[in-house]
């Protein structure tokens, strides 16, 4: 008999929710099959059987449960073994044993029933009577049994969802998962991790200038936006800082990581999530752009895997689709380090003694005092603007 | 062992004694054969060949006199008075039994009659009787209890607990209660010799200062007229006695006891030489009373009232479901 | 209202049903010229004599059986037994004659009997002195069963008990006979299968009945330093019971614990228990919780008898966990 947990998709998924079983209780499934689709705090995704044989499902669709929790069973019975025969004889003790020891008869899984919410009856009534889904109730009696409070508590929080009288002062909207599980992680980054900042100004003109010469000459292949650059620079320069490129593992240990995996931080509607540009610092330009225009695209359709969200060793934020100048981002845990790109402005500069109009963009590394310190993390950053303001290194 | 000369009893009255042996015989045998085709149901202890001891011993007792019986006792109901057809019909488990058919063989009741039933446990109903005699002397009257149980019960606690109480209170003229030990010589299958230490069981009483004695339980009229004489002293003194009624079963201990290995087909011939129908019929032909002629209308009259009994008891509705539920509790 | 004790209860209801029906009468090992070992009938040989108040020998199975043929022809005997322990002798009687023969006899006959004295644990008796027999009598149809904790309750249902056609069992508790309570003057009756409610509270319904009761009112006073509301209900009768009550209750606290001092399998709590279930499924937030005495004969040692039978801490264990 083959457990199937739910299974820690990330480093801060406590608990996931099962969006739907797409095999049945009772099903025959093979090894390798989808079982099912999980909701965890930001992306859903696929669990395959691991095993081959009849499923017997423990936890029903639409509810959630912590990492680690058996949701399913599959009873590893072989398909010929289905027809009760007369056991084999005993096995000579000198014989070596059979491959396969004989299953144990199990009841004839097409009389297994549905799967079942653990709830009180008090509570399945209160449940009935209000046409609640007990599977959307979260359990706090023993063993996670959906008691009378947990429904109670499950209505207020629908009451409140539903549109406040006019005069009401403010609204209670619950969370969703996904605004649940960052301000975990946020909330955890900022009491645990000391951040401190440093910020740099970045002239462009170089680097757009080649943003169009690559684009006449490879058309729309080469289309690559200042966030690729960015990227790049950033990715380039770390190699340089690894300090940076690092996770605090305990009180005596950093771990540096060889190779670079930036996360792009993307904004949807639920909320933040970073699919994972991997070794960034080694993908030439063009190809880094493309990798970035899909990661992005497919984590605002939530098609991505959910490989595709972890490993990242250091972090990019880009606010420039905004008209904003600079801001500070907080640091993914575990990284040491993450830049905050502002919105490239064209403004009245000095340059040698004479006023010109430049296109600048600002940049802001929030950075792990454990890790590094002032000097470490202006040296970091003024490799980067070094990169862009002399952008063809970015092409070796 | 006495015999009972000469007749005290009169001719008619003896008359009327045997056609009621031969009728309850008749009625005893009809049971088995509707136990057999599956009519009666249960348990069935019948009494063929002790009629004589239930027949003697409540012919002595007034109409306001009461009794116990054990589970044998159909003939103690049949000669109290109380109609066979309610008899059958209890038997049949019919509404019109004695108990709306919810006693059945063992547990039949006519309280009307003073007869306050028959008891399915071996020596359990004798402590009952005992505090039965208590109750009416306590009343203030002067009727009497009498208490019939088998050989098996004389070695029950419940017989020496009730006797010891007995003797007790029978000191103060308080426990006018006749013990009756139907002697039918075997306990089930275990015969007195196997069963008692002390076989003379009538002397067992001695222990609890008891006046005790045996009698031939299968002359009716010697019955009788001992039952008479023990009954109006308990009603003197108030204090308890006990007869041995010395007697014999001709059928098994009950329905399902076919092949009785315990006793020899001479053994049971014997006893049949003295079949209390047998010595009674004598006695009447020898005074004249009855003649072939006599016998057969007889025989023809109790055959006829034991279809009767029948017919009732088949006709007789079953009861229904509401009476599961009734005399469980009182008010 | 007047203040008396349980035994005092006790003994001014037999007084006056003796002076109001003089079918009444005492049997009972050493009741008269000892004046009972719980004195319970002080007094009463002299003031009734030896016909209505029978000291008899050591005989259960004897003189149980004589007072149910007492009660057969019409007196109402009430029969003492030393400690019910000694009541087993005369289980054939009680259960098989008593319980059974109005019902055999199609209801000519009833069996207006009471047997009383106490049952439960005492301290240090040991094995066959201390046991609660109620459920043992309890199963039987054709019994009454009763069991009061308070002397109130001691003589409302003595007074029913003297006055019903049925044999009741009626179950004292020895370490009740001392303990006081307000006793209504009068001719007072409490019914047979009514249970009341004690302490009302919302939280839990906690079901107890005899010793058990006041452990299960401390245990209450002990859960409301922590916010927690019991509602304690006295049963008062085992059979018949009244699950109405009970029920009542628990469909409004959805939570219940019931309190025996017996043996855990087949008792009182679990008839209890699944009444519940049957009656209040729906409306229960978590499984009935049972306290009961352990599953194991009772020890002498007097550590070891602590650990055998329930106590307040054990009770007010349960209840916290069936409001997890």
């Amino acid at each position: 008999m083959a457990e199937v947990i739910m299974p820690k998709m990330g480093d801060a998924m406590t608990e996931g929710r099962i969006l739907s079983w797409r095999k049945r209780h009772g099903d025959r499934v093979e090894k390798g099959e989808v079982l099912a689709e999980i909701e965890t705090d930001k992306v859903n995704v696929e669990i395959e059987a691991e095993a081959s044989g009849i499923l017997q499902i423990v936890v029903p669709e639409g509810q959630a449960v912590p990492v680690g929790q058996v949701i399913a069973y599959i009873d590893g019975q072989p398909a010929q073994a289905a027809t009760r025969e007369a056991p084999p004889p005993p096995a000579q003790p000198e014989q070596a044993p059979a491959a396969e020891p004989a299953p144990a008869p199990t009841p004839p899984h097409a009389e297994l029933g549905p799967p079942r919410v653990k709830a009180s009856p008090l509570a399945r009534r209160i449940a009935a009577e209000h046409g609640i889904d007990l599977a959307r109730v979260r359990g706090t009696g023993p063993g996670g049994r959906v008691v009378e409070r947990d429904v109670l508590a499950y209505l207020e929080s629908r009451a409140a969802e539903a549109p406040a009288a006019a005069e009401a002062e403010y609204e209670d909207v619950p969370l969703s998962r996904m605004r649940q599980a960052i301000s975990r992680v946020v909330s955890h980054s900022k009491q645990h991790i000391p951040h401190f900042y440093v910020t740099a100004e970045v002239d462009l003109t170089r680097a757009l200038e080649l943003r169009e010469q690559l684009q006449e000459a490879l058309g729309e292949e080469g289309r690559v936006t200042v966030n690729d650059l960015v990227l790049k620079a950033t990715a380039l320069a770390l190699r340089q800082h690894p300090d940076l490129n690092s996770q605090v593992v305990d009180d005596r240990t950093l771990r540096r990581f060889r190779r670079v995996h930036l996360g792009i931080m993307v904004a949807t509607p639920d909320g933040l999530i970073a699919p994972v540009l991997r070794d960034a610092d080694r993908l030439p330009l063009v190809q880094l752009a493309q990798e970035a225009r899909r990661l992005v695209e497919g984590a605002h359709a939530r098609r991505l895997r959910q490989e595709e969200y972890a490993g990242a060793t250091f972090s990019v934020s880009n606010l420039g689709r905004y008209d904003v100048l600079n801001f500070v981002a907080i640091i993914q845990p575990p990284q040491a380090g993450i830049l905050a790109v502002g919105r490239a402005q064209e403004r009245p500069v000095v340059r040698s003694g004479q006023v010109v109009v430049r296109s600048v963009l600002q940049l802001t590394v929030s950075a792990d005092h454990r890790v590094t310190d002032g000097v470490g993390a202006a040296q970091f950053l003024v490799d980067v603007k070094r990169l862009l303001e002399n952008p063809v290194r970015l092409l070796l | 062992m006495q015999h009972a000369e000469p007749v005290t009893v009169p001719v008619d009255t003896l008359l009327e004694w045997y056609r009621t042996l031969v009728f309850c015989r008749r009625f005893e045998e009809q049971t088995e054969r509707s136990f057999r085709r599956g009519k009666i149901g249960g348990y069935l202890h019948v009494a063929i060949g002790q009629e004589a001891v239930p027949l003697g011993f409540l012919s002595a007792l007034r109409a306001d006199d009461v009794f116990f019986v054990s589970y044998r006792d159909h003939v103690h109901t049949l000669v109290r008075g109380t109609d066979p057809r309610a008899v059958m019909a209890e038997l049949y488990g019919k509404l019109g039994g004695t108990c709306k058919g919810k006693g059945g063989s063992m547990h039949l009741f006519d309280v009307a009659r003073g007869n306050y039933g028959g008891y399915g446990i071996v020596g359990g109903h004798i402590p009952l009787a005992v505090g039965a005699a208590y109750a009416l002397r306590y009343q203030g009257t002067d009727r009497v209890c009498l208490c019939f149980f088998g050989d098996g019960a004389m070695n029950s606690g419940a017989l020496h607990e009730a006797a010891n109480l007995a003797g007790l209170w029978g000191r103060e003229g308080l426990c006018p209660v006749v013990f009756v030990v139907e002697n039918n010589q075997y306990g089930m299958g275990t015969s007195v010799e196997r069963a008692s230490a002390v076989v003379e069981l009538a002397r067992r009483f001695d222990a609890y200062d008891i006046p005790n004695e045996r009698c031939d339980g299968m002359d009716v009229v010697g019955v009788y007229e001992v039952a008479r004489r023990v009954v109006e002293e308990v009603r003197r003194t108030g204090r308890p006695y006990a007869v041995e009624a010395l007697t014999y079963r001709f059928s098994g201990h009950g329905a399902a006891d076919l092949f009785q290995p315990y006793r020899s087909k001479q053994e049971v011939e014997r006893w049949r030489q003295r079949d209390p129908i047998l010595l009674l019929e004598r006695r009447l032909r020898e005074a004249g009373a009855l003649d072939d002629h006599a016998v057969r209308e007889v025989e023809a009259w109790a055959e006829k009232r034991v279809q009767e009994a029948v017919s009732f008891a088949e006709s007789s509705p079953e009861p229904p479901p509401e009476e599961l539920y009734r005399d469980v509790y009182g008010a | 209202m007047t203040e008396m004790t349980y035994r005092e209860a006790l003994r001014s209801t037999l007084v006056e049903e003796m002076d109001r029906d003089p079918r009444v009468l005492l049997l009972g090992e050493d009741i008269g010229v000892y004046q009972g070992t719980f004195r319970i009938t002080e007094g009463l040989l002299e003031r009734y004599g030896p016909k209505r108040v029978i000291d008899t020998p050591i005989s259960e199975l004897g003189f149980i059986g004589a007072a149910i043929g007492m009660a057969m022809l019409g007196l109402r005997p009430v029969v003492e037994v030393m400690t019910w322990n000694f009541s087993l002798p005369a289980a054939d009687q009680i259960l098989q004659n008593a319980a059974k023969v109005r019902y055999f006899s199609g209801g000519q006959v009833s069996v207006p009997l009471v047997i009383r004295g106490p049952n439960g644990a005492g301290v240090q008796l040991s094995a066959q002195h201390s046991q609660s027999l109620e459920s043992f009598y309890g199963h039987f149809p054709g019994l009454r069963v009763v069991a009061p904790a308070t002397p109130a309750d001691a003589r409302g249902l003595l007074r029913t008990a003297l006055r019903s056609e049925d044999p009741v069992i009626f179950l004292e508790h020895a370490a009740l006979y001392g303990i006081k309570g307000p006793v209504p003057e009068g001719d007072d009756t409490v019914p047979f299968g009514q249970a009341t409610v004690v302490r009302r509270g919302r939280h839990v319904t906690v079901v107890a009945y005899s010793r058990m009761l006041h452990l299960a009112l401390a245990a209450a006073d002990e859960l409301a330093r922590e916010g927690v509301e019991c509602e304690v209900l006295d049963l008062r009768s085992l059979r018949p019971l009244d699950m109405d009550t009970v029920a009542e209750s628990v469909r409004r606290t959805h939570r219940a614990v019931v309190v025996q001092e017996q043996w855990p399998l087949f008792g009182a709590a679990a008839e209890v228990a699944a009444g519940i279930y049957e009656r209040c499924f729906d409306d229960l937030d978590a499984p009935v919780e049972r306290v009961t005495g352990e599953d194991v004969p009772a020890p002498y040692a007097r550590n070891l008898e602590k650990l055998a039978f329930p106590d307040e801490d054990r009770i007010a264990r349960a209840v916290r966990r069936v409001l997890q």
